[in-house]
């Protein structure tokens, strides 16, 4: 094993074996979330600033449960209650953040490239929570972490991403893990949301429901994302369901094994039918606990100092 | 993580060491299994034992004396493995550790548990695992097993059961080679010299 990344900024620039270690350690953090005392003393001293710039739940919670759990401090800085309303630029409040000594900031925003610029700009080390439609990769992690984990595997499967994938930093971080590990990807949604420019980066394109579904191992069901389309990217939202809602008939054309995903949250009855979410081919509760894993993990590898002064 | 992975010469079981050899195969089975009788020997009440091996080295050899054991008591002996990259206190002065699984077999509370680690060197790793045991439980005591004890403590610990006591400079490297992992059992001792 070999980790000397200093931030966690997308999944485009890590190999496939960094995608391997971050997945093997996050197998063993996953084991912390299961005994009675879920606590390790890892990043004790640590102190993480979430730096939230565009608003989120889940994934908020899930990164500050996640250094809880590495017993670091945490400060929550969110754009609503901030001085970034006052019209304070995002490298002034990241220099005050790093002056109170934060060792870790979790940053999202909605600008493209923000974790990546202050990564550049502070000592700290940065873990991107999601920047604007650009990645999302601890989703991509815990992604790829659960379907190795149903699957035994990524290699050789055939993955299905549905819906908004223009707008979705969570399409564009899964295509890099997916593709990176040996995982052939089909995106499939209305061609608004769908051009042809990813088949660029090596996966099959359709606006063909059936089609895409058929020989998925895993279909991964992507939000309609309406805050970020400026116009409506397709008719209504019932054309919508008609075409791309995955319901009981369209499941039944499915591999009798094909899993169901979704990085939440859910809208019931659009991109998918209720009963399906909350049947047993849906690993969307896994997700959310996978994310802790991933995040732990992620966390654990990056506060690495190397270069390696101690003997092992 | 998996240490069986091709391509790496430096972890063939073929190299021949440069260092000198320490232990035998059958100097180190001998070692095993005095340390497995003075384990018995010590506590009586055989029902209440627990053997760990600290990842990865101790792993192995936890599942060796737990066969001993069975051996000399007729029963099972419960086993598992101890991971202390988590509790290590040198995590932000060196790259992230491997992590590897860390398996309790039942509940350690009131249970005799006996650590079980190749090499005892500094000590930290013992205070590391040590502090992991914790979050499982509160053993009524901690006995410590080790195949090799090479000197120079950094922490006032010592081990019960030792196989072999090996004076070392600091600088030198004790190598376990165990055959569930690189395929041969022997312990050498590289010599150090000059750090690079």
């Amino acid at each position: 094993m070999s980790w000397n990344r200093h931030h966690l900024l997308d999944i485009e620039s890590l190999s496939a074996e960094d995608l391997t270690t971050i997945l093997d350690t996050a197998m063993a953090f996953k084991s912390v979330g299961e005994r009675a005392i879920k606590k390790v003393p890892a990043l004790r001293g640590k102190t993480v600033v979430n730096l939230f710039v565009e608003p989120s739940t889940r994934t908020r919670i899930s990164f500050e449960l996640s250094e809880q759990r590495l017993s670091a401090d945490i400060i929550h800085f969110s754009a609503e209650a901030s001085s970034l309303k006052k019209g304070e630029t995002l490298k002034d409040t990241a220099q005050t953040l790093q002056a109170l000594n934060a060792d870790f900031i979790v940053i999202r925003h909605s600008a493209s490239g923000a974790p990546h610029f202050l990564s550049r700009v502070l000592n700290a080390h940065v873990i991107n929570a999601g920047d604007g439609a650009h990645e999302h990769p601890t989703q991509a992690l815990l992604d790829t972490l659960t379907i190795r984990e149903k699957k035994g595997r990524i290699e050789g499967l055939n993955v299905t991403i549905l819906g908004d994938i223009l707008y979705s930093r969570v399409a564009r971080s899964d295509i890099w893990a997916l593709t990176k590990l040996g995982a052939r990807v089909t995106l499939c949604g209305p061609s608004t949301l769908v051009p042809r420019t990813f088949e660029r980066l090596g996966c099959r394109v359709t606006h063909n429901m059936e089609e895409a579904i058929r020989d998925a191992d895993v279909i991964n069901l992507l939000r309609i994302q309406h805050e970020r389309q400026r116009r409506s990217a397709f008719p209504s939202l019932n054309e919508y369901v008609q075409l791309f809602g995955l319901n009981k008939r369209r499941l039944a054309l499915t591999k009798p094994d094909a899993m169901i995903m979704h990085p939440g949250p859910i809208n019931r009855g659009v991109e998918i039918d209720s009963d399906i979410a909350d049947g047993d081919r849906s690993v969307i509760l896994e997700q959310v606990t996978n994310g802790l894993a991933v995040r732990m993990a992620v966390l654990f590898l990056i506060n690495g100092g190397g270069p390696q002064e101690i003997a092992a | 993580m998996n240490t069986s992975a091709p391509g790496e010469p430096s972890a063939s079981p073929d190299t021949p060491a440069s260092g000198v050899l320490i232990l035998t195969a059958t100097a180190i089975h001998r070692a095993l299994n005095r340390i497995a009788h003075e384990i018995a020997e010590r506590n009586e009440d055989s029902h209440n034992v627990v053997l760990l091996g600290i990842q990865s080295g101790g792993a192995p050899l936890s599942a060796r004396l737990a066969g001993l054991l069975e051996g000399i008591w007729h029963h099972p002996v419960p086993r598992g493995v101890l991971d202390i990259a988590m509790h290590r206190d040198d995590l932000d002065q060196r790259f992230a550790p491997a992590v590897l699984p860390t398996s309790i077999p039942c509940d350690v509370t009131g249970r005799v548990v006996v650590l079980v680690d190749d090499v005892l060197f500094s000590g930290r790793t013992i205070r590391a695992a040590m502090d992991a045991l914790n979050d499982f439980g509160r053993p009524a005591s901690i006995q410590l097993a080790a195949l090799v004890d090479r000197g120079h403590r950094e922490l006032p610990i010592k081990a019960d059961f030792v196989g072999k006591n090996i004076p070392t400079s600091m600088t030198d490297k004790v190598r376990v080679r165990l055959k569930e992992a690189q395929g041969t059992d022997e312990v050498v001792i590289e010599q150090g010299g000059t750090r690079a």
